[in-house]
């Protein structure tokens, strides 16, 4: 049943919240010690916050748009009193003293939380492995990753515990899990929902985002979680987008541009995924042409010395004094030193030392700063395409789901996975990726659509007539 | 990419570690010397480019000085905030030795 299902049966009483969360409580507990999506199921608390959408029901309040609908959130969403790890051993046991903006408004539209999802320790990586708690396993074949780094969120949703999840993105972090879960995940514009009580990685980057099984709900939750919020200072001063509204608009003459560069490089089946999406959008009467992006070209070198140097700035927190774990030593600084060592995992390490690197002196000017005028070479080569098309389409990963264990050892495989996610991020933009079919070995393969910010209407637009066109679920590319 | 890797070698990854407060092991540090390099290596794409007349984007939203209105707001309790620290004594923060003993 979809999000949108549920809470019309709720709020109009023909279906209890509580025992939609019921099914959903008990779809976790029948198959979730395989697949390792959650990380914490917050039953109880679940259950209450279904009984007041009951009561309120009875009451004749109406208990919002997303009313019993469970949600589940990735655990670098801070939920007041309710452990928050980040996957990391460095928070362990800490319970936040506040939500999140985002928790704050999903419970005001009436969702229900059912529990925190496994991720990447701090979004850090792109396949779930790097986890304090190990590894979630890929719903539809276990030997898999499901992406990353908010692969719990879209196991979650593809396995059918939850209708709605959230996640982080920084780097593709929800487009990529969906895409290789077969859900659908969408990066919002920079500013568009509040990072407040998220626990931050590169702050210029994190966005947090919906993931659902369909490009309705998607919208449904992004319009819930969106809009200005005076407790992020970085969050756009504008009211939340309407999107839905924008599902059933069509895409006649809708300029679309299948971008070089989110193509070449990735695997000719997913390359073949994306031109039966291209031609079924000119099917439904889009203009379809070829758009070349070259700055998108150094996106992931970019990309890996701004987010590491951010994220090496954000992770000094983690100093064993207010929070979260300490390791005692004789003095403060043996002590920072044994507890970071003691609470980071390796990936994690690896990306504070590459920031500390491209930031220290002598090499700032050649890295970081370098970088930061990439980006801005970047955000004016999206300009240009943008004169000639709507939106840009193309793969949101290079592959399709690939097994646990295959590039852990390899961090510059594994960054590779983020290449044609990366590209949104460092340009603020909205993006979202949309299942269509599947590849040769009969795993999901997701579609992303690209749009300028602030357009996540029009984006939403091709996202919904890409949707409608999809192959059915195993049919074979043809 | 030229064999002779990399700007990046293991006293550079032992310099960082400890700017960073991270202790490595011996092995480690060959590991993450191995793994860094490739990365530095790639981002040689970057640091090739001649782009000093370009302006740097720190931030994709430009914006500055976002202010509120000057008004007493609700903010935690001090007690919500230690009650998450690792140790605290008088209502304080509590650490270890901060000042070397008097030689």
């Amino acid at each position: 049943m979809s999000a949108r299902e549920i809470a019309r049966a709720v709020r109009a009483g023909e279906r209890s919240a509580r025992g939609v969360v019921e099914e959903s409580l008990a779809a976790i507990a029948e198959r979730d010690g395989e697949v390792h999506a959650f990380l914490l199921v917050t039953g109880d608390e679940a259950r209450s916050a279904a009984d007041a959408i009951d009561a309120a029901v009875a009451d004749g309040r109406d208990p919002g748009p997303l009313a019993g609908v469970p949600v589940a959130l990735k655990d670098n969403l801070c939920t007041k009193g309710i452990p928050t790890t980040c996957a990391s051993r460095i928070l362990e046991g800490w319970r936040p003293p506040y939500d999140a903006t985002v928790v704050t408004r999903l419970r005001r539209a009436g969702a229900v939380v059912v529990g925190k999802t496994n991720l990447d320790e701090f979004a850090m990586g792109s396949s779930t492995e790097n986890s304090c708690a190990g590894p979630t396993r890929h719903p539809a074949d276990p030997s898999r990753v499901p992406g990353g780094s908010s692969g719990g969120s879209a196991a979650a949703v593809a396995a059918g515990f939850v209708p709605l999840a959230l996640g982080s993105d920084t780097g593709g972090s929800v487009r990529q899990p969906a895409a290789l879960c077969g859900t659908v995940g969408v990066k919002p514009t920079y500013g568009a929902v509040s990072r407040y009580g998220l626990v931050a990685f590169a702050s210029s980057l994190d966005q947090i985002g919906p993931l659902a099984a369909s490009v309705e709900d998607a919208a449904l939750l992004l319009e819930v979680i969106a809009g200005h919020d005076p407790l992020d200072s970085t969050s756009i001063a504008q009211a939340a987008p309407e999107v839905t509204a924008s599902l059933d608009v069509g895409v006649a003459g809708l300029r679309v541009g299948v971008c070089d560069e989110l193509v070449e490089g990735t695997a000719p089946d997913v390359v073949a995924r994306v031109q039966q999406a291209a031609d079924a959008l000119v099917d439904a009467g889009a203009h379809v042409t070829r758009v070349s992006v070259p700055e998108m070209r150094y996106g992931l070198s970019a990309y890996y010395l701004i987010a590491p140097a951010e994220a090496s700035s954000n992770l000094a927190r983690y100093d064993g004094v207010r929070y979260g774990l300490r390791v005692p030593a004789s003095d403060v600084a043996a002590m920072n030193v044994a507890t970071r060592t003691a609470g980071f995992g390796p990936e994690v390490k690896r990306r504070i030392m590459l920031g500390t690197y491209a930031l220290s002196a002598g090499y700032y000017d050649a890295y970081y700063a370098k970088a930061q005028r990439v980006r801005t070479l970047l955000i004016e080569a999206f300009s240009r395409a943008y004169e000639q098309v709507d939106v840009l389409l193309g793969a949101t990963a290079p592959t399709t789901a690939f097994p646990i264990g295959e590039r852990v050892d390899d961090p510059m495989a594994m960054y590779m996975s983020d290449v044609c996610t990366i590209p949104s991020n460092l340009a603020g933009h909205p993006a979202i990726s949309v299942p269509f079919g599947t590849g040769d070995d009969g795993l999901p393969v997701g579609v992303q659509v690209l749009a300028p910010a602030l357009e996540e209407a029009r984006m939403f637009q091709a996202a919904a007539a890409i949707e409608r066109a999809a192959p059915a679920p195993g049919s074979g590319t043809k | 990419m030229s064999e002779q890797s990399a700007t990046l070698g293991r006293e550079d990854v032992a310099h960082v570690a400890s700017l960073a407060r991270l202790a490595l092991t011996d092995e480690e540090l060959d590991r993450f010397t191995v793994q860094l390099a490739r990365v530095i290596d790639h981002a040689r794409d970057v640091a090739a480019l001649d782009v000093a007349e370009v302006e740097p984007t720190s931030h994709p939203v430009p914006m500055r000085n976002v202010l509120r209105p000057d008004v007493v707001g609700e903010c935690l309790g001090r007690h919500e905030v230690l009650a998450a620290a690792p140790e605290c004594e008088d209502g304080r923060f509590k650490v270890p030795r901060v000042i070397g003993e008097a030689p």
